[in-house]
Order: structure tokens, then C-alpha cells, then sequence
């Protein structure tokens, strides 16, 4: 365990240290770049603005991310077990697929309050879909044969093969999906408060406090930002250990 | 609900006329199994052998109903094969284990129960009885990858007998085995069905293997798929560690080797004549 964790901790700090090496020795100013230590200093000290600016921008990730996952996982597995479903998605979610995420914002930002958070929200919804809907999509149709056959020699029923085989096979599908897609819906929460609404998110607060001299502030932001998207990556991965305790095994060789 | 006659004669199976063309009429047109008759009597340890290609594995999953004919039919216990299927009136096991890796050991054996309907209570006592019919009473609560290749291979055969039928069908489940495991596991399937009096039909491709199991040997050739010899055993029952050294055993074995070169040269002179 120390062995695994201390070789990325020893480079950090080593990244950290030659950082603020070279801003002391060539004298750059703090409004071009801020110190590690300064960056730190900003974020205890104005630890309450970081901390509401992420739990805004945290928590449209998060619905996002919640919401996109289950309509993957369910519009996924209708398409799967009807074929019409699929005639009428497949191409819908290509097409969809295909139109600039930022165009999505900006339209439904037209539609809704000014303060309204909602649009961001579908936003990550959106995006997060279709990486889930994809592995699960993906994880419907890898099936064991020896398994397939057993079901059908029990002349199980297709409801039962769904329940009992296909979806359990499909679990470790999804959570690669929920995992790819949870910074996904990080930055795509961030990005849409580029395009208008409230400034009240990580987003805004970076874009904002970047341009202005405050950099130390800015990065304290963007340290902030960093620090959800690990809680988003760890909590779907003890997500996946809760949920999927078989493949523990795989991971642990 | 279909009540098939029932008389101590009836074969356990009946194979009958049975042909299985794959991909019919198209350029890629398989003649599987052409004119397959056979009949399998109650109790009776039947192993099917021959080079690849030669259709045992189809025929197998014919009698199970996981392929439909082409023409002919299957009976199994006096009913069709489609409603033995239905009424789970077969077990099987394939070479790989197929156990469900998110199911405990006991829980894999309890899945054709669970289908069936029946109770939790009966399901678990069933799936005890089992692991106690192979030797594996402490492992209930185990997941299938804490159990070694040959453990895995024995509660596959455990969930196979789990709702007692009295048909087994195997294909090649030892195939992946070390040759020592395989040995035990031959002598283990040998003692579990004969308590349970099961007849088996018995896919491999070995030949020691098919003469230690079986009743019958049935030798297939390849292209089209058919029973070129069957070679009757005769080495009783209650066969041991001893018979693999028998003189008989090696006698059987060169007999069904023989049938099996039979094809072989039987290929290769059509090899010639088509050149």
C-alpha cells in the first residue's frame, strides 16, 4: 500500500517544490502565476468562497451525473430487449451525439430563468447518457456462451435471463461508464458556466478571478474543482466495489 | 401437461432419422449430422467420440433442444425434446464451467431450482445435498473464482443434478482439466451417476476417457456428420483405478482407436481420389 501510494506522492511534491523554485528564483510576479504556498494560503483563508463555488458546480455535476447514468442504464437495456426501441434511438442518440454540447447551452439557456441551474444540469445529463449508454449497450451484448446455453436449458424466460445473467454480466459495464463519465460531468459543468446563468460556480469563479490579479484566488478554485472531480472518481469507484463485488478479484491480480 | 407413458423398456432417449444441415441451400451449406439413429437405454453411460467436425457436440445439443433438426426427431423419456427442455428434465455441462461469478457456490446450484419455483428452504437444502454428492460440503458460501479449475468443474456438475434428472448431457466437461484431476473427476461422475442411476451421453475427445466412462463408445467421422461404429465396452460397473490398467481397457481403447483411424484413412483416401 505505502509502496503503491509513495512514488506519485514523492513526484507531486517534488512538481510542487520545483514550481515554487523557479517562481522565487526568476522573480515571476504573482499576478502571472501564483505560488504553491500562496495558492494554498488563498484556499484556507478564502476556503468558504471555494467551498460554495464547488458545491454549486459540485451538485449540477452530480444530478447530472446521477440522472444521465440511470437513463443510460434504462434506455440501454430497453433498447436491448426491444428491437423497435433501438430502431428509434440509435440513430436519435447519434444525431444528438453529434451536436456541439456548448450549442445545447446556450439554447436551453434561452429557454429558462436567468438564475436558473437547470440548464447546466441537462447539460451533464446529456453527456453523461451516452458514455453509459454505450458500455451498457456494449455490456448487454458480450455474453458468455456457457451461460446463454444453461438459461436456455432451463428454458428460462427472457425476463429471467435479463435479471439473472445479462444485467449482473452488464454491472462492471456500467461502472466503467459511471467512472469515464464522472470527470465528464465535472468539466462539462464547469464549461456550461461559460455560456451564461448565474456566476456562482467553480466555472465563473475561475474564469472571473484568473483575469483579474487575484491569480492565487483563481487557483485556489481550480484546486477546488480538482478536489470534487477526486471525490466524483472515488465515490464511483467504491460505488462500483459496493455494487460489483465480484470483480474485486479481477482488480486485486 | 403432456403425461408421457412410462414402462421399465422405455429408452431413456431415441434418436431417430435425425439430420441437422447448417445454413441450408447457401455456399456455405454444412451437413452437421445425416441419418443419425440411436437409442439410449435407462442408466446406460454413453460416450461420444470422433475428430472435430464430426457433429457430437451438435448431436448433443440436438437431444438438449438448444438446436432444432433439420429433419428427424429426439424423444427423451417418451416426450419431445423441446418439452423435456421445458420441463428441465435434463441436466448439463459443458467444458467451461459457465457458474455465475456474482452467485455464491451454493446459489449457482440453486439457480435451476430458482427457475423451477421452487422455495428458498428446499433450494438450499437441495444445493446442500449436492455439495455433498461432490465432496464439496464446506465450499456452499464460496465464490466461484476461490474454487480451483477441477472445484469449479464439480459444482458445475452439482448445479447439473440439482433438480435429479434423470438425463445427463455433458460435453467435454473435463477438457480443460490436468490429466490427474481428470482421472478423479471421471471416477467421481462414475460413482455419482451410478447411485443416482442418471443416464449420461458423454461428449469427448479422448479415447481413454470415452472406454473408462462408458457403456457404449459411439464413433463419429466428419463431413457429413455421422455413427460410423459402436463399440460395446462390457467392463461392468463398479470400474476403479485398476481398470484403467486392465488388459480389456486397452483392448477397448485400441478397438475404438481403430475405428477412429478407420475415418481417418477413409479422409485420406478421399483426399486422393478427389485429387
Amino acid at each position: 500500500m505505502v509502496v503503491a501510494v509513495l512514488p506519485p506522492l514523492v513526484l507531486g511534491v517534488l512538481f510542487l517544490a520545483a514550481w515554487q523554485t523557479w517562481i522565487i528564483v526568476s522573480d515571476v510576479q504573482p499576478y502571472v502565476i501564483p505560488r504553491p504556498t500562496d495558492i494554498l494560503a488563498s484556499f484556507i483563508d478564502d476556503f468558504d468562497l471555494v467551498w460554495r463555488a464547488s458545491l454549486v458546480t459540485g451538485m449540477n455535476a452530480l444530478v447530472g451525473l446521477v440522472l444521465g447514468s440511470v437513463f443510460g442504464f434504462v434506455v440501454a437495456v430497453l433498447t436491448n430487449r426491444f428491437r423497435f426501441v433501438s430502431e428509434v434511438v440509435n440513430p436519435l442518440a447519434i444525431t444528438i451525439a453529434a451536436i456541439p454540447a456548448v450549442v445545447i447551452v446556450g439554447v436551453l439557456n434561452n429557454m429558462y430563468a436567468l438564475d436558473s441551474q437547470i440548464p447546466r444540469r441537462i447539460m451533464v445529463t446529456i453527456s453523461v447518457f451516452f458514455v453509459v449508454f454505450v458500455q451498457v449497450a456494449k455490456g448487454l451484448r458480450q455474453n458468455d456462451a456457457t451461460q446463454m446455453e444453461l438459461m436456455r436449458s432451463y428454458a428460462a424466460t427472457p425476463f429471467d435471463t435479463l435479471k439473472k445473467v445479462r444485467l449482473p454480466n452488464t454491472m462492471p459495464f456500467f461502472f466503467t461508464g459511471v467512472r469515464t463519465a464522472a470527470p465528464l460531468a465535472l468539466i462539462i459543468a464547469l464549461v456550461s458556466e461559460y455560456f451564461g446563468g448565474t456566476q456562482n460556480g467553480l466555472g465563473s469563479k475561475i474564469s472571473g478571478t484568473l483575469n483579474s490579479s487575484n491569480k492565487a484566488l483563481g487557483f485556489a478554485y481550480v484546486l477546488g474543482g480538482a478536489l470534487v472531480g477526486l471525490l466524483f472518481f472515488a465515490g464511483s469507484n467504491l460505488l462500483e466495489y459496493l455494487v460489483v463485488p465480484w470483480r474485486r478479484r479481477a482488480r486485486s491480480k | 401437461m403432456e403425461t408421457p407413458m412410462t414402462s421399465p423398456s422405455q429408452p431413456a432417449v431415441v434418436v431417430t432419422g435425425l439430420n441437422k444441415i447448417f445454413n441450408h441451400g447457401q455456399p456455405n451449406q454444412v451437413d452437421a449430422l445425416v441419418d443419425i439413429d440411436l437409442e439410449v437405454q435407462p442408466g446406460e453411460f454413453i460416450s461420444l467420440i470422433g475428430p472435430s467436425g464430426c457433429g457430437k457436440s451438435t448431436l448433443l445439443r440436438l437431444v438438449a433442444d438448444l438446436l432444432e433438426p433439420t429433419s428427424g426427431a429426439v424423444t427423451i423419456n417418451g416426450k419431445s425434446a423441446h418439452q423435456a427442455r421445458v420441463d428441465q428434465d435434463y441436466g448439463m455441462a459443458f467444458q467451461q464451467s459457465g457458474l455465475f461469478e456474482w452467485r455464491s457456490v451454493e446459489r449457482n446450484i440453486e439457480l435451476p431450482l430458482e427457475l423451477k419455483g421452487w422455495d428458498k428452504a428446499k433450494r438450499r437444502e437441495r444445493a446442500k445435498e449436492m455439495l455433498e454428492l461432490v465432496k464439496l460440503p464446506e465450499f456452499a458460501q464460496h465464490m466461484p473464482w476461490q474454487l480451483s479449475g477441477g472445484m469449479q468443474q464439480r459444482v458445475a456438475i452439482a448445479r447439473a443434478l440439482a433438480s435429479h434428472p434423470k438425463l445427463l448431457l455433458m460435453d467435454e466437461p473435463f477438457g480443460a482439466l490436468d490429466e490427474m484431476t481428470r482421472e478423479h473427476m471421471q471416477a467421481e461422475l462414475l460413482r455419482i451417476c451410478a447411485a443416482a442411476g442418471t443416464t449420461v451421453i458423454f461428449v469427448t475427445h479422448s479415447i481413454p476417457e470415452a472406454v473408462y466412462l462408458a457403456d457404449r463408445v459411439v464413433v463419429m467421422s466428419p463431413r457429413p456428420g455421422r455413427i460410423t461404429e459402436i463399440v460395446n465396452v462390457g467392463l461392468g460397473r463398479g470400474r476403479t483405478e485398476l481398470t484403467r490398467e486392465a488388459g480389456e481397457f486397452f483392448a477397448r481403447v485400441t478397438e475404438v482407436r481403430e475405428a477412429l483411424r478407420g475415418i481417418e484413412m477413409a479422409d485420406a483416401a478421399r483426399g486422393i481420389e478427389d485429387r
